[in-house]
């Protein structure tokens, strides 16, 4: 089992965007995928540092894939869709319209927002040319392992996700905007002034969700750290960080670490990141926010 | 005329749909296999094959709903409702998933597939590669879109389009919201359940009504007033100085006024939400609908005040049709 890095979710400054790269070349992991996912007007703020940020990781060794948009819609959203595949990378899909824009046969990587749920679907994803899939969040153990050896048996990798607030929702309406009352087209790009996404409490006071533009997270991180061998026995070929402002280098480390047998990865976690609140309970086939295997 | 795709959640309400005047009525089996798997609700295949023989006699359409993602290791559930849709009759099935959708055109290439608005579908480019994999006659939009963006997709794309215009309102896109499983553990992709009842509690707290999901707070109103359904995506929320409703407020979809406009996006049917109403309701919207669909065809207004009486006590909305999101 090995580490790859997701497409971070949220608008950071360009200047953020190489520092971050940078660092994460000199991790431990195996792959990364580049661009953005969530919200395409924030794309010309930071595009300028793709190119740079995929030669730095391809002379660590890494291998990289340009993301396509979680969800599509807008005939420039279309375009820019077009264009990844013209650029030379493995293109990760995470909304299927952007298949329409690879040729048959051509290699992709399927990202953890398009639904693969079952055999039949992963079986079909590969014989149009997916090579890698990062499972839904929301999938219990039973059904990874069975993914997993589908997977096997197709030339498929099947990655979950390892570590990251989860991505719950997304939709045409953008709710960084909505909490400021403007509408999306108007939105003045406040979803920068949260690195990390808009903390959503319950009126109670209760940490619940993350707000990023159109995209909804859990607050909590979710987290396989108490779950990586469950997750080697059944077959899985990565596991899947998801970008944060603060320490991810170090995280990153500990779960290449932990993937080596050093103990203890939820402490390691835990100091990293602290006030941080863990979730792991969508791989035990309970809520997702529970914690099961966390210890 | 736009054909009006009716909800029936009980053999009753099929009855009371077609009766009504419904060109065409959608309903599911009685299992995981489909999007509304709440307890009491759906058909057995008996049902099914009654229900069916009951609307084709009088000419309308049964299309049947198996549009939650089948689970791995469990395939042969979903595939045995596709092979029992079409034994029953169905005039088509309404699938999300990419396997099943496979599988239903490989081994079922006599029945036609409708694109379930689970597989949210947002795009030409999407739908088009549903109708070439796959032979899609028509797709469900997400209720995502604006009515320029239905015009747009209509321009591009051959196969038919289909749009909610009444009832319950998702914000999110559908069939891409793990938000119900993230608190309950049950999810509308994998259990066919949103915010699910079984998870559900009602409480008095120092005067207020509080309801819960999952343990968490998503309703408070003071004493007498009515307690929304907890229903997570139209919960009530806060987040730094602000407190309100985060998402979407506790409101449903009333597109009526925008039925003319959406016949000339080239929209063909019109899908009305509520498989869990019960038949009065159905029978008393799908009455209203049929009149403002006859009006529409005959370039006529809409009639107003039809739907004053379901509505009352709620608010409603356009949604994303009226552009108000943008």
């Amino acid at each position: 089992m090995d580490l790859s890095v997701g497409p971070n979710a949220f608008f950071w400054s360009a200047e953020t965007v190489r520092d971050f790269y940078r660092a994460l070349a000199e991790t431990p992991v195996q792959r990364v995928v580049i661009g953005e996912w969530v919200c395409s007007k924030r794309l010309p703020f930071w595009q300028d540092e793709i190119p740079g940020a995929v030669e730095a990781l391809q002379m660590a060794g890494k291998e990289v894939a340009v993301t396509s948009l979680a969800l599509i819609t807008l005939r420039r959203e279309r375009r820019q869709t077009a264009d990844l595949a013209e650029m030379g990378l493995p293109v990760e899909i995470n909304d299927l319209s952007a298949l329409h824009h690879i040729p048959e046969g051509a290699p992709f990587w399927v990202g953890p927002v398009v639904n693969v749920y079952n055999e039949g679907t992963l079986e079909w994803l590969a014989r149009r040319g997916a090579t890698r899939i990062c499972l839904p969040p929301e999938l219990p153990l039973a059904s990874v392992a069975a993914l997993a050896r589908a997977g096997h048996a197709a030339g498929v990798a099947v990655e979950v996700w390892g570590h990251g607030r989860a991505p719950l929702a997304i939709s045409g309406r953008c709710y960084h905007a909505r909490l400021h009352d403007r509408a999306k087209d108007s939105c003045q790009f406040v979803c920068g002034d949260d690195p990390d996404g808009r903390d959503v409490d319950t009126l109670d006071g209760r940490a619940f969700l993350t707000v990023n533009g159109v995209q909804t997270l859990g607050r909590a991180v979710t987290t396989v750290a108490g779950q990586i061998e469950a997750l080697r026995d059944a077959g899985v070929a990565s596991l899947r960080l998801s970008p944060q402002i603060g320490a991810f280098p170090e995280i990153a480390r500990a779960y290449a670490a932990a993937l080596d047998g050093a103990p203890d990865l939820p402490g390691t976690l835990a100091r990293l990141m602290p006030g941080a609140e863990f979730c792991d309970g969508f791989l035990a086939g309970q809520p997702g926010v529970a914690q099961v295997a966390l210890g | 005329m736009m054909e009006l795709v009716c909800p029936a959640g009980t053999p009753a309400a099929l009855r009371a749909a077609v009766d009504a005047g419904a060109h065409a009525v959608y309903c599911g089996f009685a299992d995981e296999t489909n999007a509304r798997n709440f307890p009491g609700l759906n058909f057995s295949r008996e049902e099914m094959a009654e229900g069916i023989a009951y609307a084709h006699a009088r000419g309308a359409k049964v299309l049947v709903a198996i549009n939650t993602f089948p689970r791995a290791g469990d395939q042969p559930i979903w595939h045995r409702a596709v092979a029992d849709a079409e034994r029953c009759g169905a005039d088509a099935v309404i699938l999300a998933d990419l396997g099943l959708l496979a599988h239903a055109a490989e081994r079922h290439p006599g029945l036609r597939l409708h694109l379930s608005v689970q597989a949210a579908a947002a795009n030409p480019d999407a739908i088009n590669l549903y109708a070439e994999a796959f032979g899609v006659k028509r797709v469900v939009l997400p209720r995502v879109l604006t009515v320029e963006e239905i015009t747009a997709i209509n321009r591009e794309i051959d196969v038919e389009t289909e749009v909610f215009v009444f009832g319950g309102l998702c914000v999110m896109a559908e069939g891409r919201c793990s938000l119900s499983s993230y608190a309950t553990g049950l999810s509308p992709n994998m259990n066919g359940v949103c915010s699910p009842a079984s998870h559900v509690a009602y409480a008095e707290q120092s005067g207020a009504q509080e309801a819960r999901l999952g343990g968490f707070l998503i309703h408070r109103t003071p004493k007498g007033a009515p307690v929304p359904y907890p229903t997570l995506c139209k919960g009530c929320f806060t987040s730094g100085e602000q407190t309100g409703h985060i998402f979407e407020d506790p409101v449903s979809l009333d597109a009526t006024r925008l039925i003319p406009a959406l016949q000339k996006a080239g929209v063909r049917a019109l899908k009305i939400e509520g498989r869990q109403r019960s038949r009065a309701y159905v029978g008393q919207v799908v009455r209203a609908f049929c009149a403002a669909v006859e009006a529409a065809d005959k370039g006529q207004p809409m009639p107003e005040g039809l739907l004053a009486k379901l509505t009352e006590g709620q608010a409603a909305t356009t949604g994303a049709y009226a552009k108000t999101w943008r």
